[in-house]
Parts: C-alpha cells; structure tokens; sequence
C-alpha cells in the first residue's frame, strides 16, 4: 500500500512539480494552488474579502489571515511554504522572509535580502535519508532486542512466581524446623534468650506461638528451679521459698497461700505444674538473676541509608547478634542458620514480590533494568541510573554522593507513558526543591544514559536509550527510493 | 528669587553645619587653621543629626574616632568629617528623585522616621516603601509645583542621607482649603535637609522653571542617556543562569519554534572558569565563539557578566596584572584589600584611577578577552561594591583609593565600573561602535554609560508595582534607560503575574526577564500555549514600538528628556498627576496603565490634559482627557492609549530579531487631536554605530498632520543616510472620510488607496510607498 502510494506522489510531484512552481505565487504550496488564479480577483482563504489579483505578493496585508501575501513578510501572521526539493518540504512564518537569515535550504526565503544562502537540500535530505536509515536499523535490531526482553521478561516471571510459590512452602518447613529446634534452645542460657527475643519481635507472624514456647521453657526451668531436691515434684515448701508469690501482699507466701497456689496440691509434677504456672508466673522470679531485657534493634531510618545495593528491605541485624553470642554451642548455629534462612527467604520472596508488584511495561519489556545500574561521567560528575530505584550524582574527584531522586512513576504522555520515568523526594536543595529527574528514554540498541542536565536548579534530566521502547518498525524499506529528489 | 516670591532659600532652617577637619586629640589638640572651613554666618548650629558634634566642646562623643558596625571596625584616622544643608521650598508640596529607594514617586516626609539614605549596597531581598538605601544613589532631588519646577543636587559620593519635612503633612484636603479660603495660614512649604558623611558643600540648584528646562539644567551637569544600540531596546532573556551552549542553543531554538521576537541572551555568574571574569567555564562553554557565531547567524547577541571583584589566584592573569600595576583597591595599611565575594577571595580594582580604567578597558579588546566577538556584551553587578564579609556588604570605609578613604567616594565606584567597561567596548571596535553595559550600581552621571536595573527584587505583585515609581524616579534624574528584571529575580512568579510582568516591562525602557538559580524555569513558552501566546504578543507589541523607543532613547541623549515620565512632567499644571505613580508615559505620546493587581477585571486609569484626546491602541476608542478611566480587563489586556495630536511611527512586521527588522517599512499611526492636528517625528540611523554622532549618518524627520496634510519635513538637512524603509501604511485616528487621497513627491501627485472604518473613524491610508527618508505630503480631500 504505501509503496503504491509513494510512487504515486512521485508521479504525480514529477509530472506537476516544475511547471507548477513558476505559475503559483511565491510561498504557496501546491496543496492550495488552484486558490490563486492569474488574473482572477483572489478571495481571502478564509474569505474575508476578495481583492484584485494584483494585490497578491505586493508586500502589503490586505488579508486577515495572510494568505494574499504568502511570499512576502507583509502579514503578522503569514505562513510561507519552501519546496525544498530533495529534502522536506516546510512552513515558515513569513516573518523569516527577507530577513538576512536562511531558513529554506532551498534559499526561497531569501529572494530580495541580499543574504547569500546556499541551496543545501540535497545535503539534508542525504543526511536526513541517512539518520532515518540508520535510526530505522536501530529500531529494527532494538525491536528485536525488545522481543527477546519481553520473553526472558516472560520466562522469568513465571520462574519468579514458581519461587515465590517455593519459598512460601520452603519457608513454611523452616519455621515449623526453627520451632523444633527453638525448644531445645529454649533451655539455653539468658543472654541467648534476649537474642531471640529480638527475632521474635522482627518474627511477627510467629510471635504468639513463640511466646507460648518460650512461656513452656519457663515453666520448665521454674519448676526445676523450684524443684530443690530435685525429686521430679515441686513441693508446697518449695514454693514457699519464693515470697514474691505472696498473694495478700503482707510479705510472706504461708502454707495455705502457696496450696492454694497449686489448686489444693501437696506437691505437683512437671504435667501437674502446668496448671499451677499460670497462677504464679506474673510474679515468679527466677533465682538466676536476670538482665534488663534488651533494647529493640535499632535499625537505621530509610532515608539516611543510602544502600548501594538495590534492596529497600531492612538488613538482617547479625553484628547486633553476634556481640552478644559469646559461646555458641550446636543447637545455637543450627537455630540461627535456620532463622537466618527464615529472614532470607523472607526478604527473597518480598523482593520478587516487589519486584513483580513494577510496571515493567505492557509486555514486561523494562523487566531487565530491574536491579540494573547505569552511569555517565560527565565533566564533573558520575552520574548513575538505578531504574526503578534511585538517581545518583557523585562528584568525580571525590566528595559524597547525591541523591537526585528515587524511583517515583511513569510520566510520559497519555499514549505512551513509558517515555519518561520521574525520580522523586531526591536530597533537599538549600532554599530549593527537592531535587528529582526525569529520565527521557528513547530507542537505542544499548542501554546507555547519554546525557543529563539540570535544566533547573534541581531538577535534573537525563537522556536513556534502550530497545524496550522501540516500535515495531513500519513496513517500509527506503532504499529503493534513494535516488529520488523531487 | 523671582520677583517678591521666593522660590527656594538655603540654610533657612540654620542646619548648615560642617566638621572642623583636626587631628586626633591623642596626637594634637589643635586643628590646622589652613584646613579649617569658615561657617557662612559664623553662627553654627547645634547639629542635630547622629553624627553631628559641637565643634568647640572638647567632650568626646563615642564614634568619633572609630566606629564599630557588628563585627566591623571603622578606623576613621581622619575623625568626624561630616557635612549638612537644609533647603526650604515655598510653595512645594511634592519633591521627587534621590534614587534609589523601594519607595512611591513623590518623596515622603521623614519626620519620625528615617531619612532616605544614599549608600550603593548590595541588599539581600530588599524591602518596599523604605526609605532604606539600594544599590544605587543619585543626590538629585527635584521639587515641583503647578508654576515651577527645581532641582537640587547635591554633589557627593559619600554615604548620604536625606530628611523631608513638610507643613502640610498630615493636613488634609480639606484642611488645605480651609486654609486657602481664610487666606491665612502658612503657604505650604517643604524643607529639605542634606548630610553627607564626609566632602565638602557642593550643591547645583536647577531653577527651571518647566520640567523639560530642569531636564537639559541637570543634563548640562551630568550628560545625558548614552544612545544605545537598537537592538538593547529589544527583549533580554536572562537567567542564572543558562548552563551551558547546549543550554544557550535550545533556548534560542524555543524563541524561534515559538516564533517569539528576542535579541540577546544573557549568560550570569556561571559562565566564567570559577568566577574569573573575562573567561569561559572549559566544561561548560568550550566554545564560545561557536556560540557566539550561532547566535550571530540569526543576528542576536549575547551579554557575559564581568563583575569587579577579582578572584586572588596566581593563575588568573587579571588578578595578575592588576597585581603587578598596582591597581586594586587598598585597606588602612596599605596592603591590597580582599574580601569575599562570588569566587571567593577577591581584590577589588580601584576603579576611581584613570589608568586603572584605560587598562580595565583594554581588556576588552578582541585579543584579550578570549572568545569574544563583536555581538558579546557587557553586564556589571556587584559593583557597589558587594563585599560579602564587609560592613553592610560592602567594602570597609577606611580602604584607600590613592589619598582618598572609600568613604569618601562610595557612591561613585560603580559608576566607574561601568565607565571602564564601556569605554572597552567602544574601543574594542576602535570607537566605530556603541557600548551596551548594564550596571546595578550608579552614581549622577551613570546615564552616560548604559543601563540600569532595580536589582534583586522578587516574583511578588508588589514588586511589579514598586517597578514603575523605581524607574520613574530614575528618569527624573537623567537615567531614562531602566528596567526591573521581568518575572521578579527571587521565588517563582505565578503565571498571572509573569505575564503581568512581561505586559509592563515591555512597556518600560529595559526589557529584560532574569530569575534567580534557585528558581523553575520560565522562558515564555514553558506556561501553556495560551500563555505562550499572551506573551508573544506583548514582546511582539515592544517589538512593534521600537522605531519610537529608538526615537526617545535619541531625544533622551540629545535633550535629557525622560524617556518613561511620570504624568505630570507634561501635564505640569494637572495637580491629579502629582503623585501618580501606577501608570505612566512613555515620551509624550504613549500613556501605559499597566495591571499589577492578581485577579485583574479592571483598572482605572487617568488620562490627563483637559480638552486633549486619548485613543486606545489596540480598539482606536477615542476617550477624553481629563477623566478617570474605568477600564475592564482581561489577561490579554495592556491598557496603552496614545495622545491625540501625536504620530508614531511603528514596524508592525515584527521579526525574529530587532536586526532582522532594519530594512522593513514603517505605519505611520496618527491620532489626531480634536482640532485635527498631530506631529511627531521619525529617527532613523544604522542602529548601532557612532556614525549619527561622527558622521552625521541619520534621518530625522518631522512628521506634521495639519490642514488635512500629512507632511515629512527634514529636521537634519545636513545629514546623509540612506535607509531602505518605506512607509507601507498610514492609520489617521478620529479622522473623517475624504473623498481621495493624493501623495505629493517630487514634483508629483498620484492617488493613494484608502478604508474608511466609520465605526472607530479611523483612515487606512495603503501602501502608499515613499521612501522614509523622503520628501512628502499626503494630502486628504
């Protein structure tokens, strides 16, 4: 279709073309020829008044609208059309007629101005044909590119959702090993004890079956604490030892207080303590003295980390733990091997959860610049692109890295969003914004920044090339059309 | 003196007072005779100002010897020097001028307030309607009422202050009239007082009597406005600051895809190699005269800021040079003076020496100030001098200048700054080609140099407003060639506003948008197409006008006249144009309403002159002088009304660039009075070469509407210049109908096509096509 119908304005351009220049006024197009008639009074285009034909390029507006002078800078808002064969034909406002400046590479324009303008046409349109045969190439192999994206984009996707599918079901035994191998750790001296403490708080979901083991190991280590002689009950005597179970407050746990704590009981074994445990352990102490329980984990606040590993979780806290695990034993590598592995697959699984949650494009062609990063030295500066996570500028020759946003949306326009990424809520500027860029992509074979700059103060734009926004090129090959000039 | 009436007396008030020059009491008691100055009438007053002291008690007032300002030491080796001089004005109620100051056209008094004060300082974020000190100072104060109009200046550079008193303020309308109906009472008088922190009495009064006499009194002084280039008259696109030529070259491009006029572009601080002055940044602008040549094909200009404060670094061969020639400016011990400033540590040239200028000036020649080109030009700031780390932010008083303390020629260092660049510029091109320098600072006589802006103000509607009385005042005394920086320099302006801005500096003398580099971008076409187009359109109306601009930059150089006047510099009898200061004329002819008001739906403007006509020059709606206008506006209304009895000459083919305009005809607008009367003139030269001055190369013609004729007559018979420009069109306003139109040259007469618009009267006079430089009458029968 297109080549017929190429070939036709060809016919058509080289049949009319020539004669047609010299009969039309200067500055008409051929598209609105037949309006301007040699010796025909010519009417307005847009039919304001007619006016004798001589008054058509007189160098005096009598139009509205311009059109009686299309080939004179008479009219404010006149509009001149250059042929320019073998290049592109082009509009210019007719304010550049005449006025020492070459616009036309035809040199139409400048006809009376004493400009010397050279006719450059052929020049362009070998350079344009050349751009556009080279661009065509780069679109053809960047659309290649982005097929074979879209279906790594694919399987790999389908690889993540099996792994997350994995993981949840991996994790699930691990928790269930970690819980095996918890009680035995339960046992284990205190220090250990507020260790883990802090993973059952970082364990939320496991909390309350934790605090239910751990309420157990108490109970065990109670009821061998409390069991002096060590002859598998403890005794009303026994209990009696600890005053702090005293419940009318008067100091001292009598006979009858300390039955009543164990339900009527002389003595209980360690099934029968059970029930005795609730009743005591708001106030039990432990003969072995215990530590103030440990402070939270502090883990620093997101915006003052500045990961340069591309990972938003929270890293796992080991230097915390290891301070305080002075002697390990077995059971303790095992348990945090285990819960280490816990946390992992967990920060695993957020991530490709995370990661699946992106808009990688519509065919998931952007997919492979996740957890990718770019750069480009400039002058002064490296620049680095983590698409879909931040935008950074570090001065060359040392000095502290900027953050010039994180990743934010796709802004391009409504018909194709993903030409532009935003990157906001970057390092404040003083007395400015904060800063943010805009990362123009456009099709390219490689997937490369090639420029920034700071368009504003703070607001930075960067240019990217990548074959996830190639288009499916047209049909068209422009070779056979080469020798052309119309 | 004029007759039994006195119109202005010295001293009346006994404020004459002056410091004994001595020696410090620690080395002798006893003043040199030969340097003590004699009162006028012996009797010297107890000084009142702050700085005053009785010359004969030997109490010691603290500051006398050394002041201290904050952290700032003030040595003053030479003690109190102080001088002072009150001037009463019979008969005045409204006295103008002294610029600069944030503040309304007609002077305030200054009882229990502080006085203004005249002292150059680089002021972060200035504050409106104070009296406080700018970057600028100019002892000219100019005193006015319905028979007289004076002036006063006060020739001095020192610090200086002024204190206005009045014995009417306070009263009201009525109060006056009560008093002028009992005949009793005081005739209303001002009193006026100078002090100067050191010099001598050097006082010229300007007797008048009309405005435009005081004008040419001043300009015999001082000079007049510089004639600058055309294309300086065209729209300035500034920003701190375009980054790079990458930058500079799509900005350039976005004037033209948006088909919006500009002649230059301007480039701030950042384009030098780190703030040295006369380089470019090697990353940034490699390749200047790349750029320049760009920029020169479409026939624009660009303007590189050259700052006098000069980086201390051995490798930068200004600060060398000046090293080695022993030019800068020195501190009390006679080391060279450093403070802080925009590189950091830096000297400051002593501009005040002649050989210090001439060589400043060489620097600008073609083969030293590398990457130049003939359409690079000139942009002094922090000229006040702006030192960061000194007292007020500028430099110590106790510097040298040669003998002389910086406190004594404070006011003036700016003004030579700009000399120096100037004359560079002319030398440049061997004195074939004017200089175009914009200065923020400046003294009496700035006028002869270039440009002035109102400095850092801010994208507020108050600040738009201040802009008008700020560069109206400035006209007053001799700098017609004002602007206030389009847009507002500090925050970002509103959309409304930044066009507001743009409709009221297009219609003031310099027409430059600036931002500061915190801010957003906002070349024109970054608000919208609809914005795009309402600023457009303003630049295209300036563009449009620029024949007459050029016309009252010329009589401004040639006259002293103000180019942008308030009202009642010609309407002198009008008492309803004495203090109005929201609307203003551009030479006689043009009277411009600006809308500074957000939400705008209508403005009032007064048209002045009873009898006299206005005609609106968008409509042609012929209004009546003498009358409060109510005008309804929209975002796209700029209420401009030209004076019946006047003619404009305009280019209405508005182009790319004011140079791409040169050889274009001209519409001859004529508004006729309502006797059927109007003139006006036509100045035509190249546009940019002294060769008017040298060579006598211009037209100048008078363009005379009378008896239904229309005639050009030579006002330079003596002068040669060929222009190619025509008259294409003549619009006659408030005309009526003739049966034919006749052009009569050279002995000729042949018809002319005319429309009539009944609707409006407005005659349409088409293409009748003489040479502007001609001989003609149109005759209407």
């Amino acid at each position: 279709m297109t080549c017929v119908h190429l070939l036709l304005t060809l016919v058509f351009a080289v049949s009319l073309g020539t004669p047609v220049e010299i009969q039309g006024p200067r500055g008409v197009p051929l598209t609105s020829i037949q309006f301007y008639v040699e010796n025909k009074p010519f009417t307005c285009l847009d039919g304001s008044r007619t006016i004798p034909f001589d008054r058509v390029n007189d160098d005096y507006c009598d139009c509205k609208d311009g059109s009686d002078e299309p080939g004179t800078a008479a009219c404010p808002n006149g509009s001149f059309h250059c042929t320019n064969a073998g290049y592109r034909t082009m509009f210019i406002p007719s304010s550049r007629i005449n006025d020492g400046i070459c616009d036309c590479c035809d040199t139409t324009d400048e006809y009376n101005s004493g400009a010397k303008c050279e006719n450059t046409c052929k020049e362009l349109g070998r350079k344009e044909r050349e751009v556009l045969q080279k661009m065509t190439e780069i679109t053809k192999e960047g659309f290649l590119l982005k097929q074979h994206l879209i279906e790594e984009a694919k399987k790999g996707h389908q690889e993540k959702q099996i792994k997350v599918t994995d993981m949840q079901e991996n994790k699930k035994q691990l928790d269930e090993k970690v819980e095996v191998l918890r009680t035995v750790k339960e046992t284990a001296e205190q220090p250990e004890k507020e260790a883990k403490e802090r993973h059952l708080k970082a364990w939320e979901e496991q909390k309350a079956a934790i605090r239910l083991e751990k309420d157990k190991a108490k109970m065990a280590e109670a009821f061998l604490e409390l069991d002096d002689n060590a002859d598998g009950f403890v005794s009303v005597s026994e209990l009696q030892s600890h005053a702090e179970l005293d419940a009318d407050a008067d100091g001292t746990l009598t006979e009858t207080e300390a039955q009543g704590l164990m339900g009527g009981a002389e003595q209980v074994d360690m099934s029968t303590f059970e029930s005795v445990w609730p009743n005591i352990k708001d106030k039990y102490h432990s003969e072995v003295s215990r530590e103030e329980e440990p402070a939270p984990v502090e883990t620093p606040p997101d915006e003052v980390k500045e990961p340069v590993v591309d990972n938003d979780s929270e890293p796992y806290p080991e230097d915390d733990i290891s301070e305080e695990e002075d002697e390990d034993d077995e059971d303790e590598d095992d348990y945090h091997e285990d819960d280490d592995k816990v946390y992992h697959t967990e920060n695993l699984s957020k991530n490709i959860e995370k990661e699946l949650s992106f808009d990688f494009g519509p065919d998931a062609e952007f997919t492979y610049l996740y957890s990718q990063c770019y750069e480009l030295t400039t002058g002064e500066y490296i620049y680095r692109l983590c698409p879909f996570n931040r935008v950074s500028q570090k001065p060359k020759y040392g000095g502290s890295e900027t953050n010039l946003g994180t990743w934010g949306s796709w802004s391009g326009p409504e018909n194709n969003k993903y030409l532009l990424m935003k990157y906001e809520h970057g390092t404040g500027c003083w007395q400015g914004p904060n800063r943010s860029t805009t990362v123009k992509l456009t099709c390219g074979k490689e997937t490369v920044v090639t420029s920034t700059s700071e368009p504003s103060r703070c607001e930075y734009l960067m240019e990217f090339t990548t074959p996830a926004v190639c288009q499916e090129p047209a049909n068209t090959d422009l070779s056979p059309h080469d020798h052309v000039e119309l | 003196m004029q007759g039994p009436e006195v119109l202005l007396s010295l001293n009346s008030r006994g404020l004459l007072a002056f410091e004994h020059l001595r020696l410090h009491k620690d080395t002798q008691a006893q003043p040199d005779g030969a340097e003590v100055k004699e009162s006028v009438d012996g009797d010297q007053q107890q000084d009142e100002g702050e700085k005053g002291e009785d010359g004969e008690s030997d109490k010691e007032e603290v500051g006398l010897w050394e002041e201290t300002f904050k952290s700032h030491t003030d040595t003053k080796p030479n003690g109190p020097t102080s001088i002072s001089l009150d001037f009463s004005l019979p008969g005045v109620e409204h006295v103008y001028g002294i610029p600069e100051h944030a503040d309304d056209l007609k002077l305030k008094t200054t009882d229990g307030g502080d006085p203004y004060r005249l002292y150059n300082l680089d002021v972060f974020q200035y504050e409106l309607y104070n009296p406080m000190a700018l970057y600028g100072s100019i002892p000219v104060m100019l005193a006015h009422n319905t028979q007289r109009t004076m002036g006063i200046f006060w020739l001095n550079a020192a610090e200086t202050w002024v204190d206005i008193s009045s014995n009417t303020t306070g009263k009201t309308v009525f109060g006056k009239m009560l008093d002028f109906v009992q005949g009793s009472s005081e005739n209303p008088q001002t009193d006026v007082r100078w002090i100067s922190e050191s010099g001598i009495i050097d006082v010229f009064i300007m007797l008048g009597p009309k405005p435009s006499d005081v004008f040419s009194q001043y300009a015999s002084l001082t000079g007049t406005q510089s004639f600058p280039p055309l294309a300086s008259l065209g729209y300035h696109q500034c920003r701190w600051n375009y980054n790079d030529q990458e930058d500079v070259k799509s900005v350039d491009q976005g004037f033209d895809q948006h088909d919006i006029p500009y002649d230059f572009i301007w480039l701030d601080i950042e384009h030098a190699d780190g703030k040295r002055y006369f380089t470019w940044d090697p990353h940034k602008f490699p390749q200047p005269k790349e750029m320049l040549q760009g920029l020169m094909d479409k026939k624009r200009k660009m303007v590189a800021i050259v700052d006098p404060h000069i980086r201390v670094d051995s490798g930068y061969k200004i600060h060398n040079e000046i090293t080695s020639k022993d030019f800068y400016v020195k501190n009390k011990d006679g080391r060279n003076y450093e403070g802080w400033c925009w590189p950091g540590n830096s000297g400051y040239p002593d501009f005040t020496k002649p050989e210090m200028r001439a060589w400043w000036a060489s620097m600008f020649a073609y083969d030293q100030y590398e990457g130049s080109m003939e359409n690079l030009f000139t942009w002094n700031d922090m000229n006040e001098p702006s030192v960061f780390n000194g007292p007020e932010v500028t430099m110590h008083k106790d510097a040298l200048h040669g003998k002389w303390e910086h406190r004594d020629i404070h006011n003036i260092y700016g003004l030579y700054v700009q000399m120096a660049t100037a004359e560079g510029q002319t030398r440049r091109s061997g004195g074939v080609e004017r200089p175009f320098v914009l200065t923020r600072a400046f003294f009496a006589g700035s006028q002869r140099y270039g440009a002035v802006w109102t400095g850092d103000n801010a994208a507020e509607w108050d600040h738009l407003k201040i802009s008008i009385p700020m560069c109206l005042s400035l006209g007053l005394v001799g700098v017609s060639f004002c602007g206030a920086d389009v847009g507002g320099f500090f925050k970002n302006p509103s959309t409304e506003l930044l066009v507001r801005w743009y409709q009221t500096g297009a219609y003031q003398p310099f027409f430059r948008a600036h931002a500061h580099l915190d801010t957003t971008r906002r070349e024109p076409w970054l608000f919208g197409p609809e914005n795009t187009a309402l600023i457009r359109e303003v630049i295209r109306q300036r563009y449009a006008l620029l024949p007459y601009w050029y016309q009252l930059l010329y009589q401004a150089h040639k006259t002293g006249m103000p180019v942008m006047r308030p009202l009642w510099v010609d309407y002198p009898k009008d008492t309803a144009t004495f203090t109005i200061d929201d609307e203003f004329l551009i030479g006689r002819d043009l009277l411009v309403h600006p809308v500074t008001e957000e939400g705008s739906r209508g403005v009032t403007a007064y048209l002045p002159g009873a009898g006299e006509v206005w005609y609106d020059v968008h409509t042609f709606q012929k209004h009546n002088g003498a009358q409060n206008l109510y005008i309804p506006v929209t975002l796209s209304s700029i209420p401009v009304f030209q004076r019946g009895g006047s003619i404009i000459p305009r280019k209405d083919r508005v182009r790319r660039s004011s140079t791409c305009m040169e050889n274009d005809p001209y519409t001859l607008y004529v508004a006729l009075s309502p006797k059927k009367f109007a003139e006006g003139e036509l100045y035509i030269d190249d546009g940019h070469s002294f060769n008017y001055d040298t060579k006598k190369e211009f037209i100048h013609r008078s363009l005379t509407f009378a008896n239904n004729a229309l005639t050009s007559n030579n006002l330079c018979p003596n002068c040669n210049f060929l222009t190619s420009s025509w008259i294409e069109k003549v619009l006659i306003l408030g005309a009526s109908k003739p049966s034919k139109v006749l052009l009569k040259m050279d002995g000729k007469e042949t018809p002319v096509d005319f429309e009539f618009d009944t609707s409006m009267s407005v005659l349409t006079l088409r293409k009748p096509g003489m040479n502007a430089g001609a001989d003609w009458t149109l005759l209407l029968q």
